[in-house]
């Protein structure tokens, strides 16, 4: 098997045309130490470069963008946390406002209920008053009709009593009917 | 009750792009093959001029310098061209960026303290180092550079000089008490500090061979798939395989270049704090 597999590589090379060192050293490319030399100085060119890349440009930007991102954070969060501070403080505003204007509002109910209070009261006494002087005037006003209606009344049953006696023919002075009737009528 | 219908969407093309590389990897396989059933896994790992043929010389453009360049063009375009905006609200590019930055940064303070945090660009380098050449190396037809352990080997010894040197410039004698645990009974500490140098030794070894060797072991799977795919019977089944280890590797390509990385952090830890 493993002569085969050379033949054929030997062959395929032959076929080929390989470049002669890959011919000169079968064995494994790494271990080929012509070609160290060449491997090492490009290494050390290559890694010369990406250091001077890195420590030249690339690292100090990167890390400046990450020290101003980190700073804009730092910096929103203050202000988110300023804005909240602000937004308490104006809640807090707010509701005194909203408790000193009810206490306000109570007051100023109190005081007008207290004032119509004051005003019905006066009022009230106003009508008490006016109710009793036209109740006294009603009353004097029923006194008088009452008394004009028992003058009436007397004169009525004197005339009355005089008719009745001239026409029942009894001369009888007008003055003793008056007395009659005066008595009469009081009785 | 959108959840779930929204999460069979997005891994719906995911598939889709999974077959699709898996398809692309067979008909690149095989027009690169003349016929027959023929094995290169380690074929894709060969470092070759770009521009003619002829030996490789330290300082020839080579398929390694095509691949680190995309790297490094790719690190640039994520890192430099995604923050282009410095937004405060991120674009989507920009947030990758961020996130890779954030995920590493993390990583070091969280391993090393916040005296790590120095050696926080090396880190930085070296994760989105291997992170790209992973992650580009996974494109078919492409050459990973971290899958050769002369890139891996570097990497990890310049981490294992950097720390040893700087444990004892900080520490001075000090840096010594990481071999000595106080902590254990006086007898056996001798033993133990013996035991604690041979791993110190062996870390280069274990950090370097560790990302190198998934990252080839994965790579050359995948082409041994491929090569199977050359029989008819069979290719339905290997691409169903060549899927499932190319998910697997999406996967290991972050993890390795996260070990790697932590590793390193870990290493620098007891550099900077020595003492158990």
């Amino acid at each position: 098997m493993a002569t085969e597999t050379e033949q054929a590589h030997s062959t395929a090379a032959a076929g080929r045309g390989l470049p002669d060192n890959s011919a000169d050293a079968p064995g494994m490319p790494q271990l080929d130490f012509s070609t160290f030399a060449n491997q090492i100085f490009w290494l050390v060119v290559t890694l010369v470069v990406i250091y001077l890349v890195l420590s030249k440009i690339a690292l100090p930007r990167i890390a400046s963008v990450l020290a101003e991102r980190q700073g804009t954070i730092t910096n929103d969060i203050a202000a988110a946390e300023e804005l909240k501070q602000q937004a308490a403080d104006a809640e807090a505003a707010y509701e005194k406002a909203l408790a000193d204007a009810r206490v306000e509002a109570g007051r100023i109910a109190d005081e007008a209920k207290a004032e119509m209070q004051a005003e019905v009261d006066s009022a009230m006494i106003k009508a008490d008053a006016e109710i009793a002087a036209q109740t006294a005037e009603s009353a004097s006003r029923i006194d008088e009709i009452r008394a004009g209606a028992a003058d009436a009344v007397k004169v009525v049953a004197r005339d009355t009593a005089k008719e009745v006696v001239a026409a029942l023919g009894i001369d009888i002075d007008d003055k003793a009917v008056e007395a009659a009737v005066a008595s009469q009528v009081k009785g | 009750m959108a959840e779930p219908s929204e999460q069979t969407a997005s891994r719906t093309p995911a598939f889709i792009i999974f077959g699709l590389v898996a398809v692309v990897f067979i008909f690149a396989f095989i027009n690169s093959k003349s016929s027959g059933l023929s094995f290169y896994p380690l074929d894709q790992f060969n470092v070759k001029p770009i521009l003619g043929k002829g030996p490789v010389g330290t300082f020839t453009i080579t398929n390694v310098t095509l691949w680190m360049a995309l790297t490094v063009a790719g690190i640039a375009l994520l890192l430099v061209m995604g923050t282009r905006g410095r937004a405060l609200v991120p674009t989507r590019m920009q947030s990758v960026a961020e996130m890779a930055y954030g995920f590493i940064y993390k990583m070091v303070e969280d391993v090393t303290g916040k005296d790590g945090l120095r050696y926080f660009p090396y880190i930085m380098t070296l994760f989105m180092f291997i992170v790209f050449s992973n992650f580009l190396g996974l494109l078919p037809l492409s050459f990973t550079t971290t899958s050769h352990i002369a890139v891996t080997a570097v990497m990890a010894v310049a981490v294992f000089l950097a720390v040893t040197i700087l444990g004892f410039v900080l520490n001075g004698a000090g840096f010594l008490s990481l071999f000595w645990i106080s902590s254990a009974p006086l007898a056996l500490r001798p033993i133990l500090a013996l035991i604690e140098v041979i791993s110190y030794f062996v870390r280069p070894v274990s950090h370097s061979i560790r990302l190198a060797g998934n990252m080839m072991a994965g790579h050359a799977v995948i082409k041994v798939f491929a090569a199977f795919s050359a029989i008819a019977v069979i290719s339905p089944l290997s691409i169903a395989a060549i899927t499932a280890i190319y998910a697997l590797e999406v996967l290991v390509c972050f993890i390795q270049a996260y070990v790697f990385t932590i590793l390193t952090c870990v290493y620098l830890k007891d550099a900077l704090h020595p003492h158990h």
